[in-house]
């Protein structure tokens, strides 16, 4: 995976399998150049066991095969620019999923098309409240679904419009807060 | 710059195309599988493509969702088309470029790419 973009997908997909109703990304780098990626949920949880154990390639929730790569490639990528990965989970609680990238790492993956990430996440389940939280030192911008719904009425989230929407919403305002705060 | 205000445009326009397109027996649906392995392989633009394609032809029968591992991550990204009363086709190794293509012969035309489909493209 090259682009950060594409592990938050793949991790807020985990939230969408737990059943949660309100699922919270934030993309936030702070001033000693730290870029913290951050998946909070309410959904399931998991056990003590499982959370031991999450970080293995060789534990899945899925029944299909016994592999599941998406946090082991999600602490590799963190790790290889020296950060790290940690997650905190409660049964019947939610899960929250940080990964910590330092920014001026060669290998620090570009934070890549969250625009698209947000959107393909909204039209796969328009029935979540979900909120997308970005910061810089000195600035941010925030994507909330139920601010969406306000505006929208009887307009649903993934009405094809709305979708383009989405997406080009994020990334200009990522393009911006890039431009005036560098 | 887009803005939230924006949002009120879209709804003027879309609230006399709201007659959603519910459950019907006779959509066809395009399942595009968006695992870690899809992900991965490239299946985010492919679903992008699929999502805007079909949107502008304004093909309101055809649904456009996501699943999890289809079970053959080799061959990711891969996208299975099921048109009622048809046999499922899976389309593997797809990209965005391919997506036209698909919609325009399999979607709106009814004929299989043929190329693309399992058991050729591999």
């Amino acid at each position: 995976m090259n682009e950060l973009s594409l592990h938050m997908l793949d991790v807020a997909q985990n939230s969408l399998s737990a059943g949660a109703a309100n699922v919270r990304l934030s993309v936030c780098d702070d001033a000693q150049g730290i870029r913290r990626l951050s998946v909070e949920d309410d959904g399931c949880g998991m056990s003590e066991e499982m959370l031991r154990r999450v970080c293995s390639p060789f534990a899945t929730s899925r029944t299909t095969r016994r592999v599941g790569l998406g946090i082991p490639l999600l602490k590799m990528a963190a790790e290889l620019t020296g950060g790290g990965l940690s997650i905190e989970s409660r049964q019947g609680q939610g899960t929250s999923v940080e990964a910590r990238f330092v920014l001026g790492h060669i290998d620090c993956p570009p934070l890549g098309d969250m625009g698209g990430t947000m959107q393909l996440l909204i039209q796969q389940r328009p029935d979540i409240h979900f909120v997308y939280r970005r910061s810089v030192p000195g600035g941010g911008f925030e994507l909330d679904t139920d601010e969406l719904k306000t505006q929208l009425e009887e307009v649903p989230l993934d009405h094809p419009d709305v979708l383009a929407f989405i997406r080009q919403f994020v990334n200009e305002q990522e393009k911006q807060l890039v431009e005036v705060h560098e | 710059m887009k803005s939230l205000a924006e949002l009120k445009a879209i709804r003027e326009k879309a609230r006399d195309s709201v007659v959603m397109r519910k459950e019907n027996p006779n959509n066809i649906r395009v399942v595009v599988g968006m695992a870690t392995c899809g992900i991965a392989a490239g299946a985010r633009p492919v679903l992008q493509a699929f999502v805007e394609e079909v949107a502008r032809r304004g093909l309101d029968n055809v649904i456009v969702t996501q699943t999890g591992c289809i079970g053959l991550c080799r061959l990711e990204p891969i996208v299975e088309v099921y048109v009622p009363g048809q046999e499922k086709v899976t389309y593997v190794k797809m990209t965005a470029e391919k997506v036209a293509k698909v919609v325009a012969n399999h979607l709106v035309n009814g004929v299989v790419v043929d190329e693309y489909a399992i058991g050729s493209a591999q």
